[in-house]
């Protein structure tokens, strides 16, 4: 072991029930040093995580600790604390009906000489922590009373207590103000000037090149890289975390024509947000245009799109539908304006699986004309017949479960659930994950046809080259931000750099 | 750095609950105090009258505190005070006999604890189970009621009548005899148990894990405290603390019976909960409780003073005093979450 390394991980392997989660991944943290941990959602992080703090148990590899001979198997989070190994979550693991000083000794108080607990000696202790550690609080205040980042700086008073060499922060900042971020930022430089070793898990740029020392990347549970922040810049991180090598990118010719779409607005939204996953953001699609959102995992795509169509309802601003100011609760009015959403999660919130293609497809359009005026069933086949035949969708009949079908003729169905209700304006959110290059390729033209009928979509994909083959414009998303809105010069390389953010010019 | 000063919501609640039976009890004192509501003696009556319902809503505050709950207190208290009548009749000493009433309640309050706390099973079922199992158990040692005579057992008969005097406070009646007021043992066991359990609850590891344990289960597992056993000693206390509460019962009814203590663990829960126990866990305190047992005893008193009132009425404004309480908890909360 290296002279100043606090722990090693190497070929940590762990499968799920027919996944795997992390593939011969190695990490390696140093006395003294801020290490991110990246990767898109899904990549692995939270799995290492939960293999180092011992709530997984990985099948293959080793860890090490420095100061401990030979290799560390833990348990439970307790195994992890006693080797130094703590962790403080983005939700506070900590009691809030008790006191600050109580949260910070509880299970390990100190003692009057009657088997009592001391409470001065401990709330004077307590004071001191804080104290130390920059943190101005009253300890005998019970906790709930105090703001989340607190809190958290409590959880993390309480690991260091505790001697810990290892402190794994995982997504911190979630939840906290940029004020707030700043506070923690100071505290964690200081107990890395004190050579703690900090694992900072997170899924904001900024923040990382804010606070962090040394980046290692995962990606679908396999190990990229590990990087000095300063050879890192944001784009080839970006690249590191979606698989990109911008390199080998070749420039992805267009098919469609641009400008088609007409000067008339379907969709204009000002200062439109939702709290906690969205910032206020202005957006307008003309009819007949086709909009993408690109972003990575977690930037805020979906909740975008949720924000207009109504699934998360608006905190602030108006939204504009065919030229008037639309009032959206819930999707049933988007739905009566003419909107339709696929989900990104087909599984969950799209198909149901006991249920038959037919009544699969026609769930959006009952709904919309509401369950006392029930669809006949000679209306319902015919254009469920229509549907299944324009779509090409693979299925033994019309009263085949969805379930039984493949991903991609599911996708289709749920895309056929919305093109019935004849929709102005379509939110596809990933609809072509998971499906074959075949089906993709043939959602990719159902769109450009559709929008050249002159209905509107939004168009989500984590696959920049699909979208640049069907969008005239691009909405970047960042950290639940819309940052930049691409409508020329549209290439892999334009559009990884707006999503990296920070560095245009200088890459 | 957001930080409410002075008093928090728990401490105000709890100063609402004493404020309250001071209330009551003023008010009844100026409408009854003809009938000698104003005497000291009717307040150490309310005390002696609840003795053991103040151990019982003890035990109950402690589990409450661990977000969990026991509805077999009733039915065990039955059982003990069964147990204690057919147990002297038949020739057993008064104190072998209550030893044996108390382990009863630490095995009993095992068995729960341990099917709560390891099996993870919940609070209410199991105690539900407890609760059947205790009112069956004392029909099966004795259908009949037996009453406790001086006949029967002359120490426990003792016991039961011994008064403690008050130095002070006394009155002279009509015919001119001077009273003096008095309590029960019942009543030194009861406070003593107050008290116990209030020190316990702050100066002990146990204590303020029971405090951890209902704040965030998950949260106290993480910080290393093994919640498991927790709840299964909060349990165990709470039979133990049930059993010294059913001796005190009997000692007042001096008689087993089947229908002894019918409902008795719904009073002490809504004893908790007018004092200030949330039965979500985490926030409570026997004092609390043990105003909360005032308050109901206060009401009782009051509506037998009057002698006019249907029985009824306690009932009733019991289950208003519940409502308002609830009512009032739920605002604290909603105005914590808006300041967050």
């Amino acid at each position: 072991m290296e002279e100043n390394v606090v722990l090693t991980a190497r070929g940590i392997t762990m499968t799920f029930p027919g996944v795997r989660a992390l593939e011969n991944v190695d990490f390696t943290l140093r006395r003294g040093e801020i290490h991110a941990l990246m990767g898109e959602n899904g990549a692995g992080k939270s799995t290492l995580i939960k293999c180092l703090t011992g709530i997984n148990d990985f099948e293959a590899g080793e860890i090490h600790i420095a100061g401990i001979d030979g290799p560390v198997k833990n348990h439970s989070t307790r195994d992890a604390q006693s080797v130094g190994i703590s962790t403080v979550y983005q939700e506070v693991n900590l009691c809030p009906n008790l006191s600050v000083a109580e949260n910070l000794f509880i299970g390990r108080e100190p003692m009057t000489a009657f088997h009592t607990i001391d409470r001065k000696a401990y709330n004077k202790r307590s004071q001191k922590i804080m104290d130390d550690l920059g943190i101005s609080v009253d300890v005998t205040q019970n906790l709930e009373n105090y703001s989340l980042a607190i809190q958290q700086m409590v959880a993390i008073a309480r690991a260091v207590d505790m001697d810990c060499k290892v402190l794994i922060l995982d997504e911190p900042t979630s939840s906290l103000d940029d004020e707030e971020v700043e506070k923690l930022f100071v505290l964690m430089r200081r107990l890395r000037d004190q050579g703690v070793g900090i694992i900072f898990v997170t899924h904001f740029l900024e923040q990382v090149y804010t606070v962090c020392d040394r980046i290692t990347v995962l990606r679908d549970g396999h190990f990229v890289g590990e990087y000095p922040i300063a050879e890192l810049p944001r784009v080839k991180l970006v690249a590191a975390m979606m698989g990109k090598n911008l390199d080998d990118l070749e420039e992805i010719g267009k098919d469609h024509t641009d400008n088609a779409a007409s000067k008339e607005l379907e969709i204009s939204a000002r200062g439109l947000s939702h709290t906690g996953t969205v910032k206020p953001f202005d957006l307008d699609i003309h009819k007949g245009e086709v909009v993408g959102v690109a972003g990575l995992l977690g930037s805020g795509r979906s909740e975008l799109a949720r924000a207009i169509y109504g699934a998360d309802k608006a905190s602030t601003g108006t939204l504009q539908v065919d030229g008037k100011t639309a009032k959206i609760n819930q999707p049933i009015d988007a739905m009566h304006l003419g909107m339709g959403m696929l989900p990104d999660d087909r599984k969950a919130e799209g198909i149901i699986g006991d249920l038959s293609v037919r009544e699969n497809m026609i769930l959006a359009l009952q709904a919309k004309q509401g369950m006392f005026k029930p669809l006949s069933r000679a209306k319902q086949e015919e254009l469920v017949d229509e549907y299944i035949k324009l779509l090409q969708v693979k299925t033994a009949g019309k009263e085949t479960l969805i379930k039984q079908l493949s991903g991609g003729n599911q996708q289709k169905v749920i895309l056929g659930r919305w093109l019935i209700t004849q929709p102005d304006f379509l939110i596809l959110d990933e609809p072509t994950r998971g499906i074959d290059v075949g089906t993709k390729a043939e959602i990719q033209k159902l769109i450009l046809k559709l929008a050249a009928e002159g209905k509107s979509i939004l168009f989500i994909s984590s696959e920049i080259s699909e979208m640049l083959r069907t969008c005239s414009r691009m909405a970047i998303m960042r950290d639940g931000e819309k940052v930049d809105e691409l409508d020329h010069d549209l290439t892999q390389e334009s559009v990884m750099k707006a999503i990296a953010g920070g560095e245009q010019n200088n890459d | 750095m957001k930080k409410r000063n002075g008093l928090n919501g728990h401490t105000i609640l709890l100063l609402i609950t004493i404020g309250l039976f001071i209330v009551l009890y003023a008010g009844g004192c100026i409408a009854y105090g003809s009938n000698g509501f104003t005497h000291l003696q009717t307040f150490l009556n309310i005390l002696i009258t609840n003795a053991g319902l103040i151990c019982v809503a003890c035990g109950l505050t402690v589990v409450m505190l661990t977000a969990g709950i026991d509805i077999s207190v009733g039915a065990l208290i039955a059982m003990d005070c069964m147990m204690l009548a057919v147990g002297m009749r038949s020739g057993i000493g008064a104190v072998p006999m209550m030893l044996l009433v108390l382990l009863t309640g630490i095995a009993f309050g095992t068995f729960q604890g341990f099917m709560i706390g390891y099996l993870g099973i919940q609070p209410f079922i199991v105690t539900m189970a407890g609760m059947f199992f205790c009112r069956g158990m004392t029909a099966v040692i004795c259908t009949d009621q037996v009453s406790i005579t001086k006949e029967i057992n002359e120490t426990f008969y003792n016991l039961a009548n011994m008064k403690i005097n008050i130095p002070f406070g006394g009155y002279t009646n009509k015919k001119g005899m001077y009273m003096t007021p008095y309590i029960r043992v019942t009543v030194v066991v009861a406070l003593l148990v107050l008290v116990i359990v209030y020190l316990m609850l702050r100066y002990t590891k146990f204590g303020r894990s029971l405090y951890a344990v209902g704040g965030n289960a998950q949260s106290a597992a993480m910080m290393g405290l093994n919640v498991k056993s927790i709840r299964m000693r909060a349990h165990m206390l709470c039979s133990v603390l049930a059993s010294i509460g059913g001796i005190c019962y009997c000692l007042n009814t001096m008689a087993g019976s089947v229908s002894q203590a019918l409902g008795l663990e719904m009073d002490a829960i809504s004893s908790a909960v007018i004092g200030g126990t949330l039965l979500t866990g985490g926030v409570g305190n026997v004092f609390g409780s043990f105003f909360g047992v005032l308050i109901n005893g206060t009401i009782s008193s009051i509506v037998k003073t009057n002698g006019k009132l249907a029985s009824s009425w306690p009932n009733i404004l019991t289950a208003i005093l519940l409502f308002v309480f609830i009512v009032i908890q739920s605002i604290f909360a909603a105005v914590r979450n808006r300041r967050k």
